[in-house]
C-alpha cells in the first residue's frame, strides 16, 4: 500500500463525519460573513443611504407599505408620479421586495427592535446575499457533493457579477431574486431527483416569490420547461419527470397570476407558451408510457401513429386559431430584442438607450468573475461527461445564459451563479484528485492485497476481488485499499478521486507520484483561490460601491471630496418650492425627485409610457417658444437638467440628448429631426459650430446659461466634450434660472408666467431690454408691486 | 390529455388496451382513474361553456379550469407514484409519502385557486 501522505488511524467514522458536518457549518457562517462584509464598502466609505436610481422608487413604495400596512400599499395610486395621468403602483410592481423587507420591519419591531425602514432597506441586499450563498451550496450539493458545493457558496458569495447588484444600498429587486432563483432551481433539482410532489410544490411556491420579485422570473419559467425538453428529447423520460414538473407548472402558473402585473400574461403570452407547451407534451408522453405498459408493441405502433397524426392536427388547428384570433401576444420589445440585437436600437430607441441593456465586452467577464471564467468551461465539460439529469440542467444553463450575457449587460448577473457552480465543480475535482493520498500502485500487488486483506468496507475493493483481470478498469478502482478506518471515510468522501487517478492506460502507470506534485498543483490552485479573493475584493471597494447619488473624488493628497450636488438640489426642490410644484425632467430622475425632493414628476424610471417621455424629449430638445406651451399645458413649474460641464461629470443630460431626440424623432418625425442638431459634417458640438437647432434646443440654453461668465472673460471650456464655448452664452426668454448646484451639476429652472400684458416673453423682454437701454431705468419697482 | 381515442381504425389494439387495463390493474389504481375521468369531464365542460357561452369573469374561467387540470396532474402524479410498476423509479417517495405530499399539493392548489377566484 503506497500513500504520498499517512493519514491519522484512530478516529472512529463518526467522529469524522463530525467533524466534517461542523467545518461545513463553520465554513457557512464564515461565507455568510464575506459575503455580507464585502458589501458594506459604500456604507462605511459613505454613509446609508439608497444608491442608483431604481432603488428609490423601490425605496418609496416600501415606507409606504412600512407606514400604511399591505392594504393601502396593494392599492396605492400614486398621482404624483407621470404627472396628468398618475401610476397605479398596485398593478405596476413586483411587490416581492416591498413584501419582503415589510415583512422583516413588522419582525424586528414586534422584537422591540425599532430599525429605520431606510436601514432594512440598505441592508437587505447583503442579508440576502448570504442566503444565496446558502441555496447555491444546497444547489451545488445536488450536483456534486458538499466540498464543491462550499466552493461554489464562496464563490458566489464574493464574485463582483453579482456583488455589482446587491452592494448594500442597491435596494433593487435582483437583491432577492437570486436568492429566490437559486433556491428554485434547486428544488427543482430536488423534486426532479426524488419524483416527489413534496418538492414541486415548494419549486412552485418560490416561483411564485420569484414572479413577485422579479421580472426575470421569465428566465425559470424558460429554463425549466427546457431542461424538461432536453429530457425528453435525449429519452430520460421517467415518471419522476412527469411528477416534478406537473406540480410545479400547474401550481406556480396559478400562482404566479395572482400577482396583479403578472395577470394573465401566462397564458396570454409567447414568454410563456414554451412551459405550456412542454406541459402539454408532457401529459401526452405519460399517458403514451402508461398505454405502452398495457398493450403489445406492434398493436402500440398503430395506437401511436393514428394518435400522433390525431393530436398534430389538433394541435395545429389549435394554435392557428389562437394566432389569427390574437390571443396569443408576441414577443414584448424587451425579450425580442434579446434574440434580434438591432431590434431595439431600430424601433424602441427607449430601451436601446439604457446602458445596461448594451452587449457586453470581453473584459467585463474577466473583472466580473476573475479566474472562475475560465474554469466555467471545464466545469460545464466535467458535467457532460457524467451527464446524470441534474447535470443537464447545468449545462443547459449555462449554454442559455452565457448567451443573454453576451448580449446584455445586465444579464451578467443570471451568468454568475452558474459560472460559479460550474467552476466550483471543476475546482473541486480537481483538488480532490490532488489532495487524495493514494498513490498508482501495481495492479496485481493491488489485488493480492486485497484478496488476503482483512475485510474492507469498501465496495469498490470488493469488486476488484471479483474481476479476475488485473488491468481491468474495475480492478483499477481500488487503488487505494483501505488500512484504516479514515482511508475508507476518505474514499467514500471522495469518490472521483481514486478512479480517475488511475484512469490510464493499462500497463502504464499513470497518477499523482508524490508530494511534490501535489504541492505544486495545490499550492498552485491555493495561490488562484487567493488572487481571486483580492481580485473580488479589489473590485467590489473599486468599482462597485459608489452611491451614485454622492460623487467622489480624490484630491492630489489623497483626501476625499465628496460633490453632492444631487442632495443638495433635490433638498433645495423639497425646502423650497410648493408641494403641488410640478418638476420635469428627463426620466432617469424621476425617482430620485419623487424619493428625495417628493414634488411630482411628468416622466420616471418606469417607461411605461413611451409617447410621455416623447413629449418631455420634444419640449428638451425644440427651441423655447415651441417648448414653452408644451411646459404650460403640462403645469410644468420647474425643469431640471444635469450637467457635467464644470466638474467632467459626463453621465449630464448633453451627453443623453441625443437620445432625447431619438425618442421625440419617434413621435413627432415631422418637428424634431435628428440630423438637425448635427454640424454640416456630421459632429455633434456644442461649441461656437454647433448647429442652430442644438444652439435653440432648451437643453443647450439650460445647460449652458451663463456658463461663459463663469470663466470671468478666459475662453469657456467644457470639461466633459472638451470643446471651447462661445463667451456669449445662450440667453433665456420663457424660464429663469431658479438655483444651481455648488458644482453647477443639478441646475434648476422656474417656468416663467404668462405676460401680464399678453404678449410673448420673448418681446416682453426684449422689450424690456430695450428700454432700460433708451431710458436707463427699468420698472423693477413696478415689477415688484405686481 | 387528448388521447388516441381512435374506435374505427384500430379495434383490436383498443380492445385489448382495454382487458389488459382492467385486468392488470389494482383496484386502488382504478379509483384513481374514475376520480381522474371525473375531473377531466369536469375540465372539458368547463372549457366548453367558455368556449360556447362567454370567458367574461377569465379569472373565474381560469381558476376553475386550473383547478381541473391542477387536480389532475396531481392525481395522476399520485396515480404514478403509488404504481407498484414504477417502484423502481420512486425510490425516496413511499406511498404513504405520496399521498401526503398530493395533500399538500392540493391545499396549495387550492388556495391559490380560491384566492384567483376573486
Amino acid at each position: 500500500m503506497a500513500v504520498a501522505y499517512s493519514l491519522p488511524s484512530n478516529l472512529s467514522p463518526s467522529t469524522v463525519a463530525n467533524i466534517a458536518s461542523l467545518l461545513r457549518i463553520v465554513a457557512l457562517i464564515l461565507i455568510s460573513g464575506a459575503a455580507i462584509s464585502s458589501r458594506l464598502f459604500a456604507v462605511v466609505n459613505f454613509e446609508s443611504i439608497i444608491h442608483e436610481f431604481d432603488p428609490w422608487f423601490n425605496y418609496r413604495a416600501t415606507r409606504v407599505l412600512a407606514s400604511k400596512g399591505f392594504y393601502e400599499f396593494w392599492n396605492w395610486f400614486d398621482p404624483t408620479a407621470w404627472y396628468p395621468l398618475g401610476r397605479v403602483v398596485g398593478g405596476t410592481i413586483y411587490p416581492g421586495l416591498m413584501a419582503t423587507s415589510g415583512v422583516i420591519y413588522n419582525f424586528l419591531h414586534a422584537l422591540n427592535l425599532p430599525v429605520d425602514i431606510r436601514n432594512v432597506c440598505v441592508l437587505l441586499a447583503p442579508g440576502f446575499s448570504a442566503l444565496t450563498a446558502w441555496a447555491t451550496y444546497m444547489f451545488t450539493k445536488e450536483m456534486k457533493d458538499e466540498s464543491a458545493g462550499l466552493l461554489a457558496a464562496i464563490f458566489i458569495g464574493i464574485a463582483p457579477g453579482y456583488i455589482s447588484r446587491s452592494v448594500a444600498g442597491s435596494y433593487d429587486n435582483e437583491a432577492i431574486a437570486i436568492f429566490i432563483l437559486m433556491f428554485t432551481f434547486y428544488t427543482w433539482i430536488k423534486a426532479l431527483k426524488q419524483g416527489s410532489a413534496f418538492f414541486g410544490t415548494i419549486t412552485a411556491i418560490f416561483y411564485f416569490y420569484m414572479v413577485a420579485a422579479w421580472g426575470g422570473y421569465a428566465f425559470i419559467t424558460n429554463m425549466i420547461p427546457l431542461h424538461a425538453l432536453v429530457l425528453i428529447l435525449m429519452g430520460r423520460f421517467s415518471n419522476r419527470l412527469y411528477v416534478a414538473y406537473s406540480s410545479w407548472y400547474a401550481v406556480g402558473t396559478l400562482a404566479s397570476m395572482q400577482v396583479p402585473f403578472v395577470g394573465f400574461q401566462p397564458v396570454r403570452t409567447s414568454e410563456h407558451m414554451g412551459a405550456l407547451g412542454v406541459f402539454g407534451l408532457l401529459q401526452l408522453v405519460a399517458f403514451t408510457d402508461l398505454v405502452r405498459s398495457h398493450v403489445s408493441s406492434r398493436q402500440f405502433q398503430t395506437l401511436l401513429r393514428v394518435s400522433l397524426v390525431a393530436v398534430g392536427v389538433l394541435g395545429a388547428a389549435v394554435f392557428g386559431v389562437l394566432t389569427m384570433k390574437g390571443w396569443i401576444a408576441p414577443w414584448t420589445g424587451r425579450f425580442y430584442s434579446l434574440w434580434d440585437t438591432g431590434y431595439a436600437k431600430k424601433y424602441i430607441p427607449i430601451i436601446a438607450s439604457v446602458s445596461e441593456h448594451q452587449p457586453t465586452a470581453w473584459p467585463s467577464f474577466f473583472m466580473d468573475l476573475h479566474f472562475l471564467i475560465f474554469l466555467f468551461p471545464a466545469g460545464v465539460f466535467l458535467c457532460f461527461t457524467e451527464l446524470r439529469d441534474e447535470h443537464v440542467f447545468v449545462v443547459i444553463y449555462a449554454v442559455m445564459a452565457s448567451y443573454f450575457a453576451g448580449v446584455m449587460v445586465r444579464l451578467m448577473l443570471t451568468l454568475t451563479p452558474v459560472v460559479c457552480v460550474a467552476s466550483a465543480i471543476a475546482f473541486s475535482s480537481l483538488l480532490e484528485r490532488y489532495i487524495n493520498p493514494a498513490e498508482p500502485t501495481d495492479d496485481s500487488k493491488v489485488d493480492s492485497e486485497n484478496a488476503s486483506g482483512t475485510a474492507s468496507p469498501d465496495t469498490a475493493s470488493v469488486a476488484s476481488h471479483d474481476s479476475p483481470k488485473p488491468a481491468s478498469k474495475k480492478s483499477k478502482k481500488s487503488a487505494p485499499p483501505p488500512p484504516s478506518s479514515i482511508e475508507s471515510i476518505m474514499s467514500e468522501i471522495i469518490p472521483g478521486g481514486s478512479t480517475s487517478s488511475a484512469k490510464g492506460g493499462a500497463k502504464t502507470e499513470r497518477g499523482i507520484f508524490g508530494l511534490d506534485t501535489r504541492f505544486m498543483v495545490g499550492g498552485n490552485a491555493f495561490f488562484m483561490l487567493l488572487m481571486f479573493v483580492m481580485h473580488c475584493t479589489w473590485v467590489t471597494s473599486n468599482a462597485y460601491s459608489s452611491p451614485s447619488v454622492v460623487l467622489a473624488s480624490r484630491g492630489q493628497d489623497g483626501s476625499q471630496h465628496i460633490i453632492d450636488d444631487f442632495r443638495e438640489a433635490y433638498y433645495w426642490l423639497r425646502q423650497n418650492t410648493p408641494e403641488t410644484a410640478v418638476v420635469m425632467s428627463w426620466w432617469d430622475y424621476g425617482y430620485q425627485i419623487a424619493g428625495m425632493a417628493d414634488r411630482p414628476t411628468l416622466v420616471d424610471n418606469n417607461t411605461w409610457n413611451n409617447t410621455h417621455i416623447a413629449t418631455v424629449g420634444k419640449a428638451m430638445s425644440s427651441s423655447e417658444e415651441v417648448a414653452y406651451p408644451i411646459l404650460r399645458k403640462h403645469d410644468v413649474d420647474y425643469v431640471l437638467v444635469i450637467f457635467g460641464g464644470l466638474l467632467g461629470y459626463s453621465g449630464d443630460d448633453i451627453n443623453k440628448f441625443l437620445w432625447m431626440v431619438r425618442i421625440a424623432q419617434g413621435v413627432w418625425p415631422d418637428e424634431i429631426q435628428e440630423p438637425n442638431y448635427f454640424t454640416p459634417r456630421g459632429e455633434y458640438k456644442v461649441d461656437a459650430q454647433a448647429s442652430d437647432a442644438m444652439k435653440n434646443s432648451l437643453m443647450y440654453k439650460m445647460s449652458y446659461y451663463r456658463f461663459a461668465e463663469l470663466f470671468q472673460g478666459q475662453q469657456a471650456v467644457d470639461r466633459v466634450r472638451g470643446q471651447t464655448m462661445p463667451s456669449q452664452g445662450p440667453t433665456l426668454d420663457y424660464l429663469e434660472e431658479a438655483f444651481t448646484s455648488e458644482n453647477w451639476i443639478v441646475r434648476i429652472y422656474q417656468v416663467k408666467n404668462e405676460d401680464l400684458l399678453g404678449r410673448d416673453l420673448k418681446s416682453a423682454n426684449a422689450f424690456a431690454e430695450g428700454k432700460k437701454r433708451k431710458r436707463g431705468r427699468p420698472a423693477p419697482r413696478r415689477k415688484a408691486i405686481v | 390529455m387528448a388521447g388516441p381515442k381512435t374506435p374505427a381504425q384500430a379495434p383490436s389494439a383498443v380492445e385489448s388496451l382495454w382487458t389488459s387495463y382492467t385486468e392488470n390493474t389494482p383496484s386502488r389504481l382504478k379509483l384513481i382513474d374514475s376520480f381522474l375521468v371525473f375531473i377531466m369531464l369536469s375540465g372539458i365542460m368547463q372549457f366548453l361553456y367558455c368556449i360556447l357561452v362567454t370567458n367574461y369573469p377569465f379569472n373565474a374561467f381560469l381558476s376553475g379550469f386550473g383547478s381541473t387540470v391542477g387536480q389532475f396532474v396531481l392525481t395522476a402524479s399520485l396515480r404514478s407514484q403509488v404504481n407498484p410498476q414504477n417502484k423502481e423509479q420512486f425510490k425516496e417517495v413511499s406511498p404513504e409519502r405520496a399521498f401526503a405530499d398530493f395533500a399538500l399539493g392540493s391545499i396549495v392548489l387550492h388556495f391559490f385557486v380560491f384566492n384567483f377566484l376573486g
